[in-house]
């Protein structure tokens, strides 16, 4: 294959990566924005989307979309019940003072991770795409499912932007931002704006799970890279801007295509992580941040 | 004069340590000489997050650090033991001086993932360049190689005495430390930070120094483990390592001398009982860092200090 077309290649891989990413990130940014609560544990409830879904996919039968319209609803929901029960148990109790909250969420990793592989498995399982037509490009094949979840994903992140900006639960979710405790002086329940944002941002992971886990198989040990490329587009994108944290997604996600197709992958984690570190020791609000966090 | 109590307690517990060598079964034998050297490394992380109050997440760089300064300088410049292991400490020192002239630049929740992110980098960095650090299989240390003079350290009985010593010193040193003048200034900076700039305090000068005596700790616990136990692989470096520390630290007490020591010596026991009954260990150390959190944030020996023994240190 010529550079061009295996450039298009990288790009569209990029694409797919990057539109996961925003979503998983964007979950992990709604959470730190509003709560100031970094999640450790965010990765874990990617994994657990994941993991959930080829749980559906065994025990609903039906043909493969039928099952996956299932995941794609069910999963989300019993990941955010998850996560709003931690919230309620733990993290609210700690009234969310950072460290201990922090140390909390490692825990929760911890224990997300062996429930995965005591009752998953260690093995990696595939999970079948909903529909698997091909579009036939004049220099490779390329999956239809691919690009559906690019879109699905944007859809998905258009609906978080209008949830924020033009609903009432999206301007208690901003009141409750800016200043909790006048926001519990007119009435908001804080306690639960919190239980729903940290369910919603786990929600979030556990969908861009579902759609990418056709693609790359279910594994208990999948949540660490999510994780990692999290942090890295919220810190580049500015903690706690979602908007910043998209336009970082992409950026991220493409060059990830780019680089790991010509490149060694661990090469480029490295420099990765070596640039975020540097982003938030010199400029703590993000590349793209205007206010310090 | 009044008798040093604390001093008599950590050198009870010092002797209490040595009659084991004689009294312990093997097994328990073993385990004591491997949780006395993992104290050492959470010794170096309380002088950080204890008593200075910086929470890292990346300490297993510095574990790390000194694994592989006593690891590479054996098999690559054919150093003896005992070399490696001053190697390995300053290897540790060093690393937490250029962690710490970056990371301490932020604070909080900045800062602890700074650390992650460093720690990380390094762990990727030791799989990359496999040639030198032989990525994942490891380097197995030969027999030849672990012996300081005549002592040689596959040996179990000279393992358990060495590690007893480095293990009084690091203990005694990181006593006198807590007990100055300058242990004091260092919880300053914990409690209140603005207060003790006002005072004429350098704020940075402070934790970067902790960071390095927390470095030397670390690459000199690193280094022992290497050495002693033969075997220096990335995985020692992951950041399952960082949170090891932390978690002995947090279940002993912050900020006490014995605390990492408790704390190891309790969490090694609860692992191993529990891997007796099932095999989800993961879920015991997940289950410990929420539960302290939420119910015994200072850990025992802080709880004790806390309602009895107020002179503790």
């Amino acid at each position: 294959m010529d550079f061009g077309p295996f450039l298009l290649l990288a790009l569209m891989e990029g694409l797919v990566t990057a539109a996961v990413l925003a979503l998983t990130a964007s979950g992990l940014s709604l959470v730190f924005g509003i709560m100031r609560v970094v999640n450790v544990a965010h990765g874990e409830f990617f994994m657990l989307g994941a993991v959930l879904a080829w749980f559906v996919s065994v025990s609903v039968p039906g043909p493969a979309p039928v099952a996956f319209a299932v995941a794609l609803l069910v999963c989300p929901l019993i990941v955010g019940a998850i996560a709003a029960l931690a919230d309620i148990l733990v993290l609210k109790r700690l009234n969310y003072a950072p460290e201990p909250t922090i140390v909390a969420t490692i825990g929760l990793l911890y224990i997300l991770q062996q429930a995965a592989l005591s009752f998953f498995g260690p093995d990696a399982r595939p999970v079948p795409a909903p529909f698997s037509f091909r579009i036939q490009l004049p220099w490779f094949g390329y999956a239809g499912y691919k690009l559906v979840v690019v879109a699905a994903a944007g859809l998905l992140l258009l609906a978080v932007w209008l949830i924020l900006t033009r609903t009432r639960a999206g301007l208690i979710m901003r009141a409750t931002q800016q200043d909790r405790d006048t926001a519990r002086a007119f009435g908001i329940n804080v306690d639960r704006v919190y239980a729903g944002v940290f369910a919603m941002g786990a929600g979030l992971a556990a969908v861009a799970a579902v759609l990418i886990v056709p693609i790359r198989q279910a594994h208990y040990l999948m949540g660490g890279d999510p994780l990692l490329l999290s942090f890295i587009v919220v810190i580049i994108g500015g903690l706690g801007s979602l908007r910043g944290t998209l336009v970082a997604a992409l950026l991220i996600g493409l060059s990830d295509g780019v680089i790991s197709t010509f490149f060694a992958p661990t090469l480029a984690k490295i420099l990765a992580t070596l640039l975020v570190a540097m982003v938030l020791v010199f400029r703590p609000q993000g590349l793209f941040g205007k206010r310090a966090p | 004069m009044k008798a040093d109590r604390a001093l008599v307690l950590h050198l009870a517990v010092l002797a209490a340590l040595l009659l084991a060598h004689f009294l312990a079964p093997a097994y328990h034998h073993a385990n004591l000489a491997r949780i006395m050297v993992l104290s050492i490394y959470a010794m170096g992380y309380n002088i950080a997050f204890g008593y200075t109050g910086l929470l890292s997440l990346g300490h297993a760089l510095l574990f790390g650090a000194g694994l592989y300064g006593a690891g590479m300088g054996v098999m690559h410049l054919g150093l003896p033991a005992g070399p490696g292991l001053v190697a390995g400490t300053f290897a540790g020192g060093l690393m937490a001086l250029a962690v710490g002239v970056l990371a301490l630049r932020t604070t909080g929740v900045a800062f602890m993932i700074v650390t992650l992110m460093f720690a990380q980098a390094g762990y990727l960095a030791i799989l990359y360049f496999g040639q030198w650090t032989r990525g994942d299989e490891g380097i197995v240390i030969t027999r030849a190689a672990r012996a300081i003079g005549p002592i040689d350290l596959s040996d179990d009985a000279s393992r358990y005495l060495v590690a007893l010593t480095l293990f009084a010193a690091a203990l005694l040193v990181n006593l006198a430390l807590a007990r100055s003048s300058w242990g004091r200034v260092m919880v300053a900076m914990r409690e209140n930070e603005e207060r003790s700039r006002m005072l004429g305090y350098n704020p940075f000068a402070v934790k970067l120094a902790a960071l390095v005596v927390s470095g030397l700790y670390a690459g000199l616990g690193g280094a022992a483990y290497g050495l002693m136990f033969g075997y220096v692989g990335a995985s020692l470096a992951s950041v399952q390592y960082s949170i090891l520390p932390l978690l002995y630290v947090l279940l002993g007490g912050a900020g006490t001398v014995l605390g990492p020591f408790l704390g190891a010596l309790l969490m090694f026991y609860i692992i191993d009982y529990a891997s007796s009954l099932t095999d989800a260990h993961q879920f015991v150390t997940g289950a410990a860092l929420v539960l302290l959190v939420l119910f015994a944030p200072r850990g025992i020996l802080g709880a004790i200090r806390a309602k009895a023994a107020t002179w503790l240190p």
